[in-house]
C-alpha cells in the first residue's frame, strides 16, 4: 500500500492509500477512518448532511475527492468542539431543543460554523442562504433559526467579554 | 394462527389506537424480582433499580419524536429523580420481553400505550423501596416519599438511600398497584424538559444504524430490478470484481448486491456490472393506475359507516354538493437511507439496524434464513428517521438475503436513488364526498367514497374483508354533525408496493374532509371558522378551533395575495387544528405562517410536543407542495432530492404552537400535526385566489 495521501483531519495528520485520491472524502471519514459524523444521505451534493469544513468553509463531502483536501485541514462534527464556535453551537443546539432524529444535525452545526465564520452577526436573510443547503425530514428548521441566532449572540458576548477582559 | 395473521395482528395493533389503549390496562407489570446473585438491584419488566441509578429498557423506539427522553419523564417522575438521570437502553428485538406490548412504534402510539404501565412499574419500584424503609424505621409507609436516591419521611426528616434498601425491597413481596402520583404533585410531568439524547447526536457520537462498523466487516449496495415485477438479466460481472476492492457479487432473482470494502468502492462495482434487466409483462404506467383508481370509484365499494338515512336526506335537501380529490404515491424520504448490518455464522445472524417493528424484523429475518427466532439477535439502532418506512423489514430480509451467501459481516448501504425506487409507498387515492344540503347550507347527509390500495389487506390477507380500518379512519368518525352518514372503501392494487406514512389513513382523510367542509362553507357563504364551529357541539374540538382563530388573528385583514386556511381533525386522542397563511405570487405558493393548536390530554413534555407540531407541519407541506411519486415505464420517476423536493429552511413558515391545558390521558402527537397542514394549506390558498385545489401536491399552473 503506497502512503502518499496525506490529509489533515481535526487536527491530526492522516496518510492513507494513494488510491483513495479520488474517492469522496464522505466514505474515506466514514468507511476507512470511523469517523462516522458525517451522513451520507443523498450522494448529490443535495441535503448536506455530509458536510464537513476546509479550512472556514464547508464542503458536500459526498461529492468531494479526497485529494481535494489535500494541504487543508478539515474539521468533522467530531472536532468542531475543539473549536469555540463550534462548542457554542453545539451547546445552543442543546439549549434550544434543536435535534429530533439527528441524522442531519452533524451537516446542520457544520454548516452553521461556516455560516458564522464568514458573517459572524447574520440576519434572517443570511441564515436562510447559509443553511437552506441542508435538509431536515423532521422539520427543524424553526429551531435550527433560533439557535443560530442564539450561538451568535453567545459569540458577540463572548468577544465583548474578551475585549473588556 | 398462522405466523402471517401474528404479524398482521401486530402490525394492526402497533396502528390501532383503541387495540392499543385496551391493552394498556391489562398490561402485567411482572413481579418485583430479586436480582439473581446480590439482590443488588430492583428489576421489572421495563425498570432496573439499582444503588447509582435508575435504567430504562426502551420499550418503543427513538427515530426522532423523542420518545425515549418522553418515557423517561414518565419513569423519573415517580421515582422522584430528573430525566437525564434515567440511562435509557435500546433493547433488541423480542416479541416476549414486553408482551402483550408490542415493541412496535407507530400510529402515534407510544405515549398513549405506556403512560401507565411505565408510571405503574415506576411506581411499584417506589412503593417496594418505601416499604422497606417503613419496615427498617417501624414508620406508616405513606409519610414516605422516594425523592433524589433517598427514601425520606415527612416530619421527621429521616433518610435512607436507595442502595441501603435494595435488598430488603427486593426480597419483600412486591407491591400490587400502589397509587401514581398526583397530577398536582407533578414535578417532571408536564414540565417543559430538553431531550436527554442531544449531545451525542450534535457531537455526532449518535450511532444510527448505517453507522455501524465491525471488525472484519465488507460494506455492499443493492440494485433492485427498478421496474416493479421485473428480475435481473445479464450483468458483467468479471468487469465488476476487477474493479479494485470489490470482493464479490451476488445475484437474487430480481437484485444485484455488490460488495467491497467500502461504499464507495461498491457504487463503482456496480457501475462496472452494468446491470440489465428484464422487464414484467405488463410494466405499471402512472395514466393507467390512475384509470384504475377511476374505474374503482365507479364500483359499490365496501361499507365502513352507515348512519342514517341517505335517501331521505336527498329527498329532503335544498341544494348538494359533490368532490372528488387525488392524492399521490408518497415516498418517505428519511435522511438516512436504507441501511441493514447482518452477520451470519453457523451458530446463527446478528442483525443491526434501526427499525420500527424490532421484534418483527427479527421474525422476518428467522423466517428468510429458515432458523427459529431465538438463534437471530435483532440490536436496534437509532434511526435517522422513520415515518413509517421502518414499519416494514424489507431492508433486513434484502440484507440476510446477501448475508446469508457471505462468509464475513457486511453492511448492506442503499443509495438515495435506491431508496427512492423502492420505497414502499404511502398509496395513491381517489376520494370523492358528495354532501346533501338543507336550506341554510348546512350537511343533512353526507357520503364519502375512499378507493386505493390497502395496506391492511396486504397484512391480513385472507382475513381481509373489503374495508381497510386504517384508510377509513378520520373518514368513520369526523369533527361534524353532518346527518345521515354513510363510507365505503373499494380497494384498488397496482404493482406498486404501499405501506404506512406519517398520518396514516387520517392523513388522507383530513385532505379530503377539511377541504370538502370549506367548499361548504364557502358554498354558504360562511365563514370557515364560524361554519365549522356551527356543525359541532364537541366541547375539545370547538375550544381548539376557537382557539386557532385567536391566535392566528383569523378574520384579520391580510396583504393581497395571501390567504388563511385552517384544518382541524379529532384522531389518535388528540384534537388539532392549524391555521395556515399561504401567499400567492405568480401562482407560486409559499407558506409565512402557521398557528397550531393542539389538545393532546396532558402534554408529558411541551417541548417536544411543540416539536411534533414544528416537525410535522413541515412534513405534511413538504408534502402537500412537493410531494408525488410517479410511475412511468413501470418505474419510479424521482430519484434525489432535486425531483422529490422537500422543504428548505428558507421555506419553513414560522410555526407557533399553543398547547390546552389538561389533565386528561395523553394522546398520539406523531401524526396529528403532519395531516392537518395539506388542507389547511389548500383551504389557504382558495381564501388567497378563489381557486379549489383538490390533487396534491398542490399546484395553480395545473389548475
Amino acid at each position: 500500500m503506497a502512503l502518499n495521501l496525506t490529509l489533515t483531519i481535526n487536527g491530526r495528520s492522516v496518510a492513507l492509500d494513494a488510491r483513495t485520491a479520488d474517492m469522496p472524502l464522505l466514505w474515506v471519514l466514514r468507511d476507512i477512518l470511523g469517523l462516522t459524523g458525517a451522513k451520507f444521505g443523498c450522494g448529490a451534493g443535495l441535503c448536506g448532511a455530509c458536510s464537513v469544513l476546509m479550512g472556514d468553509e464547508r464542503f458536500f463531502s459526498c461529492m468531494s475527492p479526497a485529494r481535494a483536501f489535500v494541504g487543508q485541514p478539515v474539521t468533522t462534527i467530531e472536532g468542531l468542539g475543539n473549536d469555540p464556535l463550534g462548542k457554542r453551537l453545539q451547546t445552543a443546539w442543546v439549549e434550544v431543543d434543536v435535534v429530533q432524529c439527528g441524522y442531519c444535525q452533524p451537516g446542520q452545526i457544520v454548516a452553521a460554523a461556516a455560516l458564522l465564520k464568514a458573517n459572524p452577526t447574520p440576519d434572517d436573510t443570511a441564515i436562510e442562504a447559509g443553511m437552506s443547503g441542508n435538509l431536515c425530514r423532521c422539520g427543524t428548521y424553526p429551531r435550527i433559526r433560533e439557535a443560530v441566532k442564539l450561538a451568535a449572540r453567545a459569540g458577540a458576548a463572548s468577544d465583548a467579554k474578551g475585549k473588556s477582559g | 394462527m398462522s405466523a402471517g395473521d401474528d404479524l398482521s395482528l401486530s402490525r394492526r395493533n402497533v396502528l390501532s389506537g383503541s387495540a392499543v389503549l385496551g391493552l394498556s390496562f391489562f398490561v402485567p407489570l411482572g413481579r418485583l424480582a430479586a436480582a439473581p446473585s446480590s439482590a443488588a438491584s430492583l428489576a421489572n419488566t421495563f425498570l432496573t433499580v439499582t444503588a447509582t441509578g435508575v435504567e430504562l429498557a426502551l420499550p418503543k423506539t427513538e427515530m426522532g419524536q423523542s420518545i425515549l427522553t418522553t418515557l423517561a419523564m414518565l419513569v423519573a417522575e415517580e421515582l422522584g429523580v430528573a430525566p437525564d438521570q434515567v440511562k435509557v437502553v435500546i433493547p433488541k428485538g423480542d416479541a416476549k420481553r414486553f408482551a402483550p406490548i408490542s415493541q412496535g412504534t407507530g400510529g402515534s402510539s407510544s405515549v398513549r400505550q405506556m403512560y401507565k404501565p411505565l408510571r405503574q412499574a415506576a411506581a411499584n419500584a417506589r412503593a417496594a423501596l418505601i416499604n422497606a424503609a417503613a419496615a427498617q424505621w417501624g414508620a406508616t409507609p405513606d409519610r414516605l416519599d422516594l425523592i433524589n436516591g433517598m427514601v425520606v419521611e415527612g416530619g421527621s426528616g429521616r433518610r435512607l438511600p436507595v442502595r441501603a434498601l435494595l435488598a430488603a425491597a427486593s426480597a419483600a413481596p412486591a407491591p400490587v398497584d400502589p397509587p401514581l402520583r398526583k397530577a398536582r404533585d407533578f414535578k417532571v410531568i408536564g414540565k417543559p424538559t430538553k431531550r436527554i439524547d442531544s449531545w451525542e447526536k450534535v457531537t455526532g457520537a449518535t450511532v444510527f444504524g448505517i453507522d455501524v462498523r465491525l471488525p472484519g466487516m465488507k460494506v455492499a449496495t443493492l440494485i433492485q430490478c427498478p421496474m416493479f415485477g421485473g428480475t435481473l438479466g445479464e450483468v458483467d460481472e468479471s468487469a465488476a470484481l476487477a474493479t479494485p476492492g470489490v470482493v464479490q457479487i451476488v445475484r437474487g432473482r430480481d437484485v444485484l448486491f455488490v460488495v467491497a470494502d467500502n461504499y464507495f468502492t461498491a457504487l463503482q462495482g456496480y457501475i462496472a456490472a452494468n446491470p440489465r434487466w428484464e422487464a414484467p409483462s405488463t410494466p405499471a404506467t402512472q395514466s393507467q393506475i390512475l384509470a384504475e383508481l377511476r374505474q374503482a370509484l365507479t364500483k359499490p365499494g365496501f361499507e365502513a359507516k352507515k348512519q342514517g338515512d341517505l335517501a331521505a336526506a336527498r329527498r329532503a335537501m335544498a341544494s348538494e354538493h359533490r368532490a372528488t380529490y387525488h392524492q399521490p404515491f408518497l415516498a418517505h424520504a428519511a435522511m438516512e437511507p436504507g441501511s441493514c448490518t447482518v452477520h451470519v455464522t453457523a451458530a446463527g445472524c446478528e442483525i443491526w439496524s434501526g427499525s420500527q417493528v424490532p421484534s418483527q424484523a427479527r421474525e422476518d429475518a428467522a423466517k428468510a434464513l429458515g432458523l427459529p427466532a431465538e438463534k437471530v439477535t435483532f440490536h436496534n439502532c437509532q434511526m435517522g428517521g422513520g415515518f413509517g418506512r421502518r414499519l416494514e423489514t424489507d431492508m433486513v430480509v434484502r440484507a440476510v438475503e446477501l448475508g446469508r451467501q457471505v462468509s464475513y459481516p457486511v453492511k448492506l448501504v442503499w443509495s438515495r436513488e435506491e431508496d427512492m425506487a423502492h420505497d414502499m409507498y404511502r398509496p395513491a387515492y381517489l376520494d370523492e364526498i358528495w354532501a346533501a344540503l338543507d336550506a341554510s347550507g348546512k350537511p343533512v347527509g353526507w357520503e364519502h367514497r375512499i378507493v386505493g390500495s390497502s395496506i391492511l389487506a396486504r397484512l391480513l390477507g385472507n382475513a381481509f374483508k373489503g374495508v381497510d380500518g386504517d384508510a377509513t379512519e378520520g373518514a368513520v368518525q369526523i369533527p361534524y354533525g353532518v346527518g345521515a352518514h354513510r363510507v365505503t372503501f373499494q380497494q384498488a392494487e397496482s404493482a406498486v408496493p404501499t405501506s404506512w406514512w406519517r398520518g396514516v389513513g387520517g392523513l388522507r382523510s383530513a385532505f379530503v374532509v377539511e377541504s370538502f367542509i370549506d367548499e361548504l362553507a364557502h358554498k354558504a357563504g360562511q365563514d370557515p371558522l364560524a361554519y365549522r364551529l356551527s356543525l359541532t357541539s364537541n366541547p375539545r374540538i370547538r375550544a381548539v378551533l376557537e382557539r386557532a382563530g385567536q391566535e392566528s388573528g383569523w378574520g384579520a385583514k391580510l396583504p393581497e395575495g395571501h390567504g388563511r386556511g385552517i384544518a382541524v381533525l379529532e384522531l389518535w386522542g388528540t384534537v388539532m387544528a392549524v391555521v395556515v397563511e399561504a401567499r400567492v405570487v405568480n401562482d407560486e405558493i409559499t407558506v409565512p405562517k402557521v398557528t397550531g393548536v393542539v389538545d393532546c390530554g396532558l402534554a408529558i413534555n411541551p417541548l417536544s410536543v411543540a416539536a411534533q407540531v414544528e416537525g410535522g407541519v413541515i412534513f405534511g407541506l413538504s408534502a402537500a407542495l412537493f410531494g408525488e411519486v410517479t410511475i412511468n415505464d413501470g418505474r419510479v420517476e424521482q430519484s434525489n432530492f432535486h425531483d422529490y423536493r422537500v422543504l428548505r429552511l428558507n421555506e419553513a413558515p414560522t410555526i407557533s404552537t399553543h398547547i390546552i391545558s389538561s389533565v386528561e390521558d395523553p394522546g398520539g402527537m406523531g401524526e396529528p400535526p403532519c395531516a392537518v397542514a395539506a388542507p389547511a394549506l389548500a383551504n389557504a390558498v382558495f381564501a388567497a385566489t378563489g381557486k379549489r385545489l383538490r390533487s396534491l401536491p398542490l399546484s395553480l399552473q395545473e389548475a
